[in-house]
């Protein structure tokens, strides 16, 4: 059961990304993102999160991407121009890329014993109660710092979108 | 040996996520260096962030402690940090050229 709907949710990201990179239309790509995302969200239930999926959805798939979204509507662009490429770049990309996640997959078979498994419901430290604990004692001065940040980057975007007032 | 038998084990490997999560990190990366809108390659950077966000958790749930849902939550946060300045640099960029393509905001470089 388990597998079924981790396979589900996999492929689901899988293939909303390869749309996000196929798409020439921003558009597109964007409604792919959330796709990824929402079945991320999915995944990170299964393995215990709840607080980081129900955040998830919320920052990422609603928040962050409606900025996106208020922007390529903004602008309204439409499709990009077919890029001029080296012959190579077209034909060794694919492949490469592929040799690269086989890298990486044959790494981690090799450092991770195969028996980890993972059971919906097993750990269930991801609730927003002990996220909440853990980040109000032990990580309190980070979370401190990321306030700092927000406000930096809220007046950072301010001051680069406004209009100029003379 | 690519994956344990279905019936050696109960649930999903671990593995399985960590896979996932390269796959994703590498179609990111494919997005990132392939696209030429920057909106486009702004959201490739988005996939990287989530890809790595997973294997976080996927770690927080093999040893046990939600210290890695407290790192992808402070992934989230920069990530939204980073969307709003961005965007705003995206938006700027626009004004003063008419144009997305990446090719063509080239200023620092010629």
């Amino acid at each position: 059961m388990d597998t079924v709907v981790f396979l589900i949710f996999a492929a689901i990201a899988v293939i909303c990304a390869v749309n996000l990179v196929v798409q020439t239309h921003p558009i597109a790509s964007a409604l792919s993102l959330i796709g990824v995302m929402g079945s991320l969200a999915g995944i990170y239930l299964q393995l215990g999160g709840e607080f980081i999926a129900a955040a998830q959805l919320v920052v990422y798939a609603g928040a962050i991407m409606v900025l996106f979204v208020f922007v390529i509507m903004l602008l309204n662009e439409g499709k990009e121009r077919k890029a001029r490429r080296r012959l190579w770049v077209t034909f060794a990309g694919l492949p490469l890329l592929l040799v690269f996640v086989a890298l990486i997959h044959n790494l981690i078979l090799h450092v991770l014993p195969p028996s980890d498994s993972v059971q919906f419901g097993v750990f269930t430290g991801g609730t927003a109660e002990a996220i909440g604990m853990k980040l109000f004692t032990g990580y309190l001065l980070p979370f401190e710092v990321t306030s700092v940040l927000i406000l930096i980057a809220i007046v950072g975007a301010i001051v680069l979108a406004r209009k100029e007032v003379d | 040996m690519p994956f344990p038998p279905f019936q050696m084990i109960a649930g999903v490997p671990l593995t399985w996520y960590l896979t996932l999560s390269a796959v994703l990190f590498a179609l990111g990366v494919a997005g990132f260096l392939f696209r030429r809108n920057i909106i486009t390659v702004f959201m490739s950077i988005e996939l990287m962030l989530n890809a790595v966000n997973l294997t976080f958790i996927a770690f927080s749930y093999k040893l046990r402690q939600n210290d890695g849902h407290i790192f992808s939550f402070f992934v989230m946060v920069v990530a939204a940090a980073e969307a709003a300045v961005g965007l705003a640099i995206i938006l700027t960029v626009f004004k003063n050229r008419q144009t997305l393509e990446i090719d063509e905001v080239s200023s620092l470089k010629d």
